[in-house]
């Protein structure tokens, strides 16, 4: 059994309109996606803004109302709350938020701040969470008179690692990461990102690491799902999915990642103008026809796409021809 | 738009008829009665019950309210006890007074705010920023009502400059010189309140300005290499005006309600003065119907101020 | 088009803002040149002075508050020598400028047609009908695809992307010869990133304009850039041509930018993490190399006392002598301290 399993999780708004603010219609954010977090595994959820992404997350930890659909935890509906209060979900699950700057309560101590998940759900003593919080800044790596300072006093990555201090207090089995190192310098990224790989190494950690980066949801995630409009347009592994991407809107983000090598830029630039013209004039091709991704089709035990069964076959085969 | 203010007009129904119950019961617990005192002294109390019970005030609360709200229907907001005239003429000739009164002091409140703003928020930081600022701390410090009375005392009766009663000498005839005087009696405190209602405004619009200056997209005028005066004009100036612009509705309906100062310190007969009188003399049916009126007002100044929002502010429509 | 090289040629230029009453050096003698179609990237991480150094081309410094010295030779012209009213002859038509975030940058309660005419109202002749051609023109060129449309709307009613086409069409306005771009994809999602630069490219081969594209993407600069100069901490440390740059990188600060991006096959690697932080303004040292606290496995004499430029190839310079015997510690013959 997966950690967390999403089954047709759809979060819709509702528009009000005419005179009497009745619901006329709504914006679908998250149009009923299912995917599955292993225990101890880094998922990624890449797709670009407005594609519904950052609400699928909230919605994972409790802070999204959800329309139809279900999020089990150990097997059990969390999309409920009194499930939720009874799994300790909340303990369980923890978010890492993209700006940390304003995540961080700007008039709490650092102290504060990290013990406060400590408090809401474990009952130690006054010098047991100073260790304790003593400890978690060991282990993101500042020094223990970062105590007594506040959030301001840091720089952006040193933040940002409170921010992870803060979420593993709880001793989490999944963090949801929204975005965690896009507002970071290069530096700080990697800081980040090792640091985020070193916990789950010694603490079997699973992410949910939404993204709108490629080139660091390659670096971070073993299993990866494409979001599209509110839909899934394709999941698979880091291999499926960067080496043989069968949707086109997925081969319309690897394309525009800017690439380091100079050499092959021209090269580059010729291949995302031309899968940028597949997507312009082959919309029918790869949506149906209200403009809307197909029903996932599974193509191999790890690899799905949104397409109609004969050409997700018909594109898969080409894809294995290549390999051949 | 149209049927987006009907709707928040209707919704303000039932917030109208709640406010009416809690104003109906308020004056209701409030202690003594209206004829004790007021008619006679030494009067009978058996003739006081005897009024008390002629006039429905033993009846049950509800029974009470309800008479009230029928003859509102009609028109009849009831006699006033303390007056022995119909409430809405009691009001219709006072609320002239106090409209003039507020619209004058609004209109000068805004002239000497919105340059005092707009100045201290260009010139940040240096004299005649400091001096402006200086000058709302100041006014903000001393209670109003102590200026009113500071005022009528070295304006009215040291210098003898202004009328310090009323809203009309009873010397005047002819329209112009009903008009002269009229404006003459409120004069002195239209500017009164205007100097020391400025405070708001001026800190407001001066922060404003000040975030404006600092802004992205004033950065962005400087480097199309729009002149410094064009940017003050096209810019800033507009985009800081704009919360003021809105503030309007409220301020209106504050104006109204804070009249109730300035008409007791210089006996100008408008609604807050009547008020304040009624309120003293428990004279129920003035007291409800005034309540109900500025309550009212206060809903539509809000609804006022959302649609000059929606007016001024292209990222707002009322839809 | 003139055939001379170097029409914007910066000269030992500093910036210093004033804190606590005191001024210190944002940027500090900064030599560059720019030419005529080219792109020239400016790169770096937050806080190394970038972004000073685009505002003061522009002139965009309050004079209270930084103290500039140094020549900015602009066509003839030293701009750090004009007034306000005679640089505004530059701004605009001369120069112009993309900034980072698109929302911001657009005044909120002007429709985009204004906002793109009020920078031919002072620069140009046109009469309202001409200005009006020329607005769908730009926005044509921009790649909006219903000009009339959009040059009809409020900023709040466009995306992204479009905010940013709209920045552009203001800058290319009056044809400059030089467009400063500050981060103009960084609030942008890649797909309009992507086109956002073609853009760029497009109206450069057009106006034959040179462009400064100041960015903290190496991804985006290794695609874009003719030439790269790479910052930290003030000042200019490695120049070259992009291929220079990216494919036989010297200064050690290049050098661990490039290591610490996630690539293609480091998967399971931990990324390179440059040990300490950039210096802050007040703290940042007037002597020696400023790179040296982040290395600190290489030996004290391996820097220069006062590092300078040197040139490696033709064309490609770079800053202290100590990117000879540089080293990452895990590399074959590293030197440890």
């Amino acid at each position: 059994m997966s950690l967390v399993e999403i089954k047709d999780l759809k979060v819709h708004y509702p528009i009000r309109t005419g005179f009497w603010n009745r619901i006329t219609d709504s914006v679908r954010a998250v149009d009923g996606i299912t995917f599955n977090i292993e225990a101890g595994e880094t998922y990624g959820l890449v797709g670009e803004s407005g594609s519904g992404k950052s609400t699928t997350g909230k919605s994972v930890v409790g802070l999204e109302k959800v329309t139809s659909g279900s999020i089990l935890y150990k097997g059990v509906d969390i999309t409920k709350k009194a499930n939720r209060s009874r799994l300790d979900y909340n303990r369980d699950v923890q978010m890492i938020f993209q700006d940390s700057l304003s995540s961080l309560n700007p008039r709490k101590r650092i102290e504060d701040i990290i013990a406060e998940p400590l408090r809401n759900f474990e009952h130690l003593s006054k010098d047991e969470e100073k260790l304790r919080v003593l400890q978690l800044l060991d282990i993101v790596g500042l020094d223990a008179d970062a105590l007594y300072k506040y959030p301001h006093q840091f720089s952006g990555g040193q933040r940002q690692r409170i921010g992870v201090a803060r979420a593993v207090a709880t001793n989490p089995k999944l963090i949801i990461a929204d975005e965690p190192v896009s507002a970071l310098d290069l530096s700080v990224q990697a800081q980040v990102l090792n640091f985020m790989k070193k916990i789950q190494r010694e603490f079997g950690i699973s992410y949910l690491f939404i993204s709108h980066d490629l080139g660091v949801v390659r670096h971070m995630c073993n299993n990866i799902a494409i979001m599209n409009r509110g839909r899934l347009v394709e999941i698979g592994t880091r291999d499926d999915i960067y080496n043989h991407p069968l949707h086109i809107y997925t081969k319309r983000l690897l394309a525009a990642i800017p690439e380091t090598n100079v050499n092959q830029r021209m090269a580059h630039r010729a291949s995302r103008l031309a899968v940028e013209k597949i997507y312009q004039e082959q919309q029918s091709k790869y949506y149906d026809e209200n403009g809307e991704a197909f029903p996932l089709i599974q193509v191999s035990p790890t690899h799905s796409v949104a397409l109609p069964e004969t050409i997700a076959k018909q594109l898969a085969s080409q894809e294995g021809e290549v390999q051949a | 738009m149209w049927k987006t203010i009907l709707r928040r007009i209707l919704i303000m129904i039932p917030e109208v008829i709640i406010l009416s119950i809690l104003v109906f019961l308020l004056a209701k617990a409030m202690p003594g009665d209206p004829f004790t005192g007021s008619i006679n002294p030494k009067a009978d109390p058996q003739q006081i019950h005897h009024l008390m019970k002629i006039n429905g005030l033993y009846d049950p609360w509800y029974q009470q309210y309800w008479h009230w709200v029928v003859h509102l229907f009609h028109g009849n907001l009831g006699n006033s006890y303390q007056y022995q005239e119909p409430v809405t003429r009691l009001i219709s000739g006072r609320a002239a007074n106090t409209l003039w009164l507020a619209l004058f002091t609004m209109i000068l409140t805004y002239a000497f705010a919105l340059p005092m703003g707009v100045y201290a928020g260009r010139h940040e930081g240096k004299l005649p920023d400091t001096i402006i600022r200086f000058y709302t701390y100041v006014t903000y410090c001393i209670p109003f009502f102590v200026i009113l009375v500071l005022g009528i005392w070295i304006f009215g009766y040291v210098f003898g400059w202004f009328p310090t009663t009323g809203s009309i000498s009873s010397s005047a005839s002819g329209w112009l010189s009903t008009i002269g005087s009229r404006f003459y009696h409120i004069l002195l405190p239209g500017i009164l309140g205007a100097l020391f209602g400025t405070v708001n405004i001026v800190q407001y619009l001066r922060s404003e300005v000040i975030d404006a200056k600092s802004s992205d997209y004033v950065r962005t005028a400087r480097s199309k290499g729009v002149p410094s005066k064009d940017i003050y004009r096209h810019h800033i100036f507009r985009n800081s005006l704009l919360p003021i612009a809105a503030f309007a509705g409220y301020s209106i309906t504050g104006l109204l309600n804070g009249s109730i100062f300035t008409e007791t310190v210089f006996s100008y007969p408008g609604m807050g003065l009547l008020f304040v009188n009624s309120i003293s003399y428990r004279d129920y049916t003035v007291i409800t119907a005034l309540v109900l009126i500025y309550g009212i007002l206060n809903l539509l100044g809000t609804l006022l101020s959302d649609i000059i929002l929606s007016i001024v502010d292209p990222r707002i429509r009322i839809e | 088009m003139t055939t001379t090289s170097n029409f914007l040629s910066i000269k030992d230029v500093s910036t210093a803002f004033k804190i606590d009453g005191q001024f210190y050096d944002a940027i500090s003698h900064i030599d560059l040149q720019v030419q005529r179609d080219e792109i020239l990237a400016i790169v770096g991480e937050s806080g190394c002075g970038k972004s000073t150094l685009a505002t003061t081309i522009m002139g965009l410094h309050d004079p209270h508050e930084t103290k500039i010295s140094g020549e900015i030779d602009f066509e003839g012209t030293d701009l750090l020598q004009l007034d306000d009213a005679g640089y505004n002859q530059f701004r605009g038509a001369k120069i112009g400028m993309i900034f980072q975030d698109p929302l911001s940058a657009l005044n909120p309660l002007k429709r985009v047609e204004d906002q793109i005419s009020e920078v031919m109202d002072y620069h140009t002749d046109l009469t309202k009908e001409e200005k009006h051609d020329r607005v769908l023109q730009l926005l044509d060129e921009v790649g909006i695809v219903n000009p009339k449309r959009t040059a009809h709307q409020f900023p709040h009613e466009l995306s992204g992307g479009m905010r940013q086409r709209v920045i552009i069409a203001i800058a290319i306005a009056c044809k400059p010869d030089l467009i400063i771009a500050d981060e103009p994809t960084t609030a942008l999602d890649v797909t309009i990133q992507a086109q956002i630069l073609d853009v760029l490219r497009a109206i450069q081969k057009e106006n034959h304009a040179g462009i400064i594209l100041i960015t903290h993407d190496l991804g985006v600069v290794a695609e874009t850039a003719d030439r790269v100069a790479v910052m930290y901490a003030g000042q200019i440390v490695e120049q070259g041509t992009a291929e220079q740059i990216f494919n036989t990188p010297e200064h050690p600060y290049t050098r661990s930018l490039l290591r610490s991006m996630p690539q293609r096959d480091n998967e399971n690697d931990d990324l390179y993490v440059i040990k300490g932080n950039v210096p802050s303004l007040q703290k940042m040292p007037s002597t020696g190399d400023r790179f040296a606290p982040r290395i600190p496995w290489v030996p004290a004499d391996a820097h220069e006392a006062n590092p300078t430029m040197h040139e490696v190839t033709p064309g490609h310079e770079v800053r202290c002598t100590c990117y000879k015997h540089f080293k990452f510690p895990d590399e074959k013959g590293s030197v440890t301290a």
